[in-house]
């Protein structure tokens, strides 16, 4: 069997996924392996939008935040089991990045930027604001997902902490499976046409605002996959998920570690989320660090990390 | 009525800092291209480094030059060290560079000076001036006279001289301008002096209003790139404009509807003018490049 | 199970000849906001912390043990505080964890370490965090319902019945407000006029505007922290509004009065504790000790006058230590016993009683009303 690059980006995962765990020293490594994960499978939709499609978001959090705030109220007004709450959450992102994306996404670059970070800065609004719904900025309790007991009863006893490090970790797998899947189908192929040249596109006959908008809605719903999961993890919410920053940290992210590969975002979660435990010995300079690195990555790697660094080792081996 | 004149003198004080910090955002962007979401941290520098030259004993006049000579020349420097080596990389990577610029000067600014909030005197003291049953404070004129001040310099000088054209010739074309004999190095790096030397002027002038404090960088930024955006990239007059708008939309949604959701209105108002007109207000119609 | 780890450790330490004089460490955890949009909270307590380690080392430490502090900033996002309480229980393996700058943070921590059953003293104030008592859970702020009922009080002490609010919309301020909605009835006071602030906003005109022509109203209350109230302040002078005005526990300190300015400041009045005061106390007071020798100890060190804040983690230290030292034991499980029946201790924000219904052990009489009067502080008692 040959072995693609989709292929080895999913056998990558999954040996990261299973391996790295007999390295654990205790049991905070797994929370950190989850952390990254999750921020994985957000990054991941920003590998749709902007890696394929080259549409820029600024307002990403605002998804995760509809994500994770369904996992909290769903359950409580609907009656909801936490896992159809996922799904609603995941429902409701989609349905506001369709209505949402119609007007915003004929703009381009930075007027594109300016109104996705207006529907992020008014999506956390709402969650601040309606204190009688969220509770407000202090945050809000999320129910327990319940998957962790029913695992037990299956004989499979595993520590909250290894729970949420392999539930999280599968579903980064699969997140990443579709998103390969839709690089290699026609519509992906559609997809980075219109990323090159949008003239270009449209005169072959892509329907260039329909493209734009399914990328759109299916990496919205990522955002809001990972804020579900984030909630229900941490088992607690505060509108700080939809914050500017939250939005700015999952471009960074992908762009870091490169927004054209999956692999290479995941790379760049993986990066963004140990940078600061990392650090903790020098938490004065943390802010510095972190800005340099951006900063440098950039402008001398381009394309991200990842794509960076296999281009050298491939140079250097013909 | 001196209800909606006290909401409309709240609108324009704020409205003259975002209006500033927009401008400075036009000259940067009018050389390269690049929204510069550092500006806000040029806001603070401008107060941080007044505030502690002035407790370190210098006159206030003084203590505020001194911020705006060094917060221009770290704006050449970030220019050289951040900005030319990415030339020619995609708006994304533009967008994390120059925000990974303000995470850098927030991280070494909490260091070199402190997390505290601080402020200094007002220039010509603290008692309102009373116009029809409202009040100003005497140093709202100054940020206002400020922005005016700074947008009618920036306009003379893109129209009428020729180094302002060659600013708007390097930002059309580069190579074309450096074939006419345009240093568009020099362009570039004088372009960063100004934005940030009237950042720091912003922070200078609404400090004894608004207070200063190492992380107060990032909302200028937010509201003077709206502002920007609003009145259409690159335009003085649109920034004028669109900065002084979002200013007073914001008082007058605080007054009449709701002052939870002020700044929820300064945001549907951009996005519905985006909806309509793509370019902002006063935006330049670009073709697409094939 | 744990002395016998560290002899070992110790001895496989001397054996390499990389042993110091460090003997068996007592190690407290904390993840406090230092950065972040409350790190004008978090920055003085984890100064205080960290002077208060070192203080209580160069005197040899608690029962001949040293302390070993193991201190991380969340930025104030309570993700991150999460991580870091789980790093701190897993990890570090810390006896106690004092923090939470925040309510989100504290509400993070919290669940954490009732799952480690490691005891938590968080300096965050919403009410939520101690009630319903959670086993392992303390904290040292008065609730902001009780900063609420302290200006309630004094309001109708002064016969106001009609008020308005104006509110920062960042945690604390929601909170508060909240909360003095929920209580205001109580004392028969109405509120007439209810406005908000975005914490980064920089004119509060328009607002106050719409507050002082509402009708019939007698008296504001500002519930926010950092610069928010002090341009508050600062807009209700240049207004010229007469009414007599409250500001929170939230700007308790001396750079309030700096900021706003003394003269904006003039008259208001708010809920403080013995630590902005040292001077006013009486000599027989049991806090006046406490919070002259913090207030000395941290102005030294620091150059910056202190706060409530700070105050907030130095009773955090406070309880733990002490908690430690009466049970003779650096057992997670005796050290929470203990703080339960922590009884008069006086700190820098009151003198706490904790029992197993009440794990914050202050009452209203902690709160000390003060109005500024020329720049400084004044006992309204």
């Amino acid at each position: 069997m040959r072995i693609t690059p989709k292929l080895a980006t999913l056998l990558v995962l999954a040996a990261l996924v299973a391996i790295t765990p007999f390295f654990f020293p205790s049991g905070y490594y797994y929370r950190v392996g989850a952390l990254i994960f999750v921020n994985g499978i957000a990054v991941t939709g920003i590998v749709i939008l902007t890696g394929y499609a080259g549409q820029i978001s600024l307002g990403h959090a605002g998804f995760a935040g509809i994500g994770g705030y369904a996992c909290a109220l769903a359950p409580v007004h609907l009656g909801l089991h936490p896992a159809l709450a996922v799904v609603l959450g995941a429902a409701v992102s989609a349905l506001l990045a369709y209505l949402v994306g119609r007007p915003i996404l004929r703009l381009k670059g930075y007027y594109l930027g300016v109104a996705t970070l207006g529907f992020g800065i008014l999506v956390s609004m709402v969650l601040n604001n309606e204190r009688d719904l969220t509770r407000g900025p202090d945050g809000i309790d999320v129910p327990e997902l319940g998957l962790r007991a029913l695992l037990k009863d299956q004989g499979l006893n595993l520590t909250n902490g290894e729970f949420w490090y392999f539930f999280c970790g599968i579903c980064l797998i699969l997140g990443a499976w579709i998103a390969l899947n839709l690089h290699d189908s026609p519509a992906g192929r559609a997809l980075r046409a219109l990323h090159g040249s949008e003239v270009a596109a449209r005169t072959v006959g892509i329907d260039v605002a329909r493209m734009k908008l399914s990328a759109f809605v299916i990496s919205a719903v990522y955002a809001s996959v990972s804020g579900s999961l984030l909630a229900l993890q941490n088992k607690f919410i505060t509108p700080d998920v939809a914050g500017f920053m939250h939005s700015i940290e999952m471009v960074t992210m992908a762009v870091l570690g490169g927004v054209g590969s999956v692999l290479g975002a995941i790379l760049g979660a993986g990066i963004l989320t140990l940078l600061p435990q990392v650090l903790t010995v020098f938490a004065e300079y943390e802010q510095m660090v972190l800005g340099l690195v951006m900063v440098l990555v950039m402008i001398f790697l381009r394309e991200g990390l990842l794509p960076s660094i296999l281009r050298r080792l491939r140079g250097r081996g013909e | 009525m001196s209800e909606l004149l006290q909401f409309l003198f709240s609108g324009v004080t704020v409205g003259a800092v975002y209006a500033l910090v927009a401008l400075g955002f036009t000259i940067i962007y009018n050389a390269s291209d690049v929204v510069n979401f550092a500006q806000g941290e040029f806001v603070m520098l401008g107060g941080m480094i007044t505030w502690f030259a002035h407790a370190a004993g210098l006159p206030l006049p003084l203590a505020a030059l001194s911020a705006i000579v060094v917060t221009a020349a770290l704006g050449v420097a970030m220019n050289k060290l951040m900005i030319e080596p990415a030339r020619g990389a995609p708006v994304v990577s533009l967008i994390i560079i120059t925000i990974g610029a303000s995470i850098f000067i927030q991280g070494a600014a909490q260091l070199v000076f402190d997390k505290q909030i601080h402020s200094f005197p007002a220039f010509s003291g603290d008692a309102p001036i009373r116009v029809g049953g409202a009040t100003i404070l005497p140093q709202s004129l100054w940020v206002i006279g400020g922005a005016l001040v700074v947008f009618a310099g920036l306009w003379v000088f893109f129209t009428r001289t020729l180094l302002g054209r060659a600013v708007l010739a390097t930002s059309n074309n580069r190579l074309a301008a450096q074939l006419v004999g345009i240093n568009t190095n020099f362009v570039m790096a004088l372009s960063f002096a100004v934005s940030a030397g009237i950042g720091a002027l912003a922070g200078v002038l609404a400090t004894p209003i608004t207070l200063v404090a190492y992380n107060v960088g990032i909302g200028f930024a937010l509201k003077g790139f709206a502002g920007a955006m609003l009145g259409g990239m690159g335009n003085p007059k649109g920034a004028l404009v669109g900065g002084f708008a979002i200013g007073l939309i914001e008082a007058l949604t605080a007054g009449y509807l709701s002052s939870q959701y002020k700044d929820a209105a300064a945001f549907v108002v951009i996005l519905a003018v985006l909806f309509f007109m793509p370019q902002g207000l006063f935006g330049r119609k670009s073709a697409d490049r094939v | 199970m744990k002395k016998t780890l560290t002899t070992t450790a110790l001895g496989l330490l001397a054996a390499l000849g990389l042993t110091t004089a460090a003997f068996a460490e007592i190690r407290i955890g904390a993840s406090i906001s230092a950065t972040g949009p409350a790190a004008f909270l978090g920055d003085p307590e984890a100064k205080t912390l960290e002077m208060l380690v070192e203080e209580a080392n160069a005197a040899g430490g608690i029962n001949g043990e040293k302390i070993e502090l193991v201190l991380y900033d969340d930025n104030g996002d309570p993700n991150k505080a999460r991580t870091f309480a789980t790093r701190l229980v897993e990890d570090d393996e810390v006896v106690a964890i004092i923090g939470g700058t925040t309510t989100g943070t504290s509400m993070s921590i919290l669940s954490v370490a009732e799952d480690a059953e490691v005891p938590f003293v968080s300096l965050a104030g919403a009410i939520d965090i101690i009630q319903p008592v959670k086993p392992f859970t303390f904290k040292t702020p008065h609730t902001d319902r009780m900063a609420c009922q302290k200006i309630f009080e004094d309001m109708k002490k002064r016969g106001f019945t009609k008020i308005g609010l104006i509110s920062g919309t960042d945690g604390f301020g929601a909170s508060m407000q909240a909360q003095c909605k929920s209580v205001v009835a109580d004392y028969g006071i109405e509120i007439v006029a209810d406005e908000t602030y975005d914490p980064k906003d920089s004119d509060m005109t328009a607002q106050l505007t719409k507050v002082r022509n509402a009708a019939g109203i007698q008296a504001v209350l500002n519930p926010g922290f950092g610069q928010g109230p002090s341009i508050v302040t600062r807009n209700y002078k240049q207004l010229g509004i007469e009414l007599p005005f409250y500001q929170s526990h939230g700007v308790a300190s001396a750079g309030f009065i700096e900021l706003a300015g003394a003269e904006a400041a003039e008259g208001v009045r708010l809920p403080g504790n013995a630590l902005l005061i040292p001077e006013l106390l009486a000599d027989g007071d049991a806090q006046k000790p406490v919070v002259t020798a913090y207030k000395a100890a941290f102005e030294t060190k620091t150059g910056t006058p202190v706060g409530t804040f700070g105050g907030y983690a130095h009773d955090g230290f406070l309880l733990v230590t002490d908690a430690i030292g009466r049970a003779d034991s650096a057992e997670p499980q005796a050290i929470r016993d203990a703080l339960e029946t922590t009884k008069g201790l006086a700190g820098a924000t009151g003198i706490y009683t904790m029992s197993a219904q009440d794990h914050l052990g202050l009452d209203l009489s902690a709160f000390r009303m003060l109005e500024i009067r020329g720049g400084k502080w004044t006992l309204v008692e």
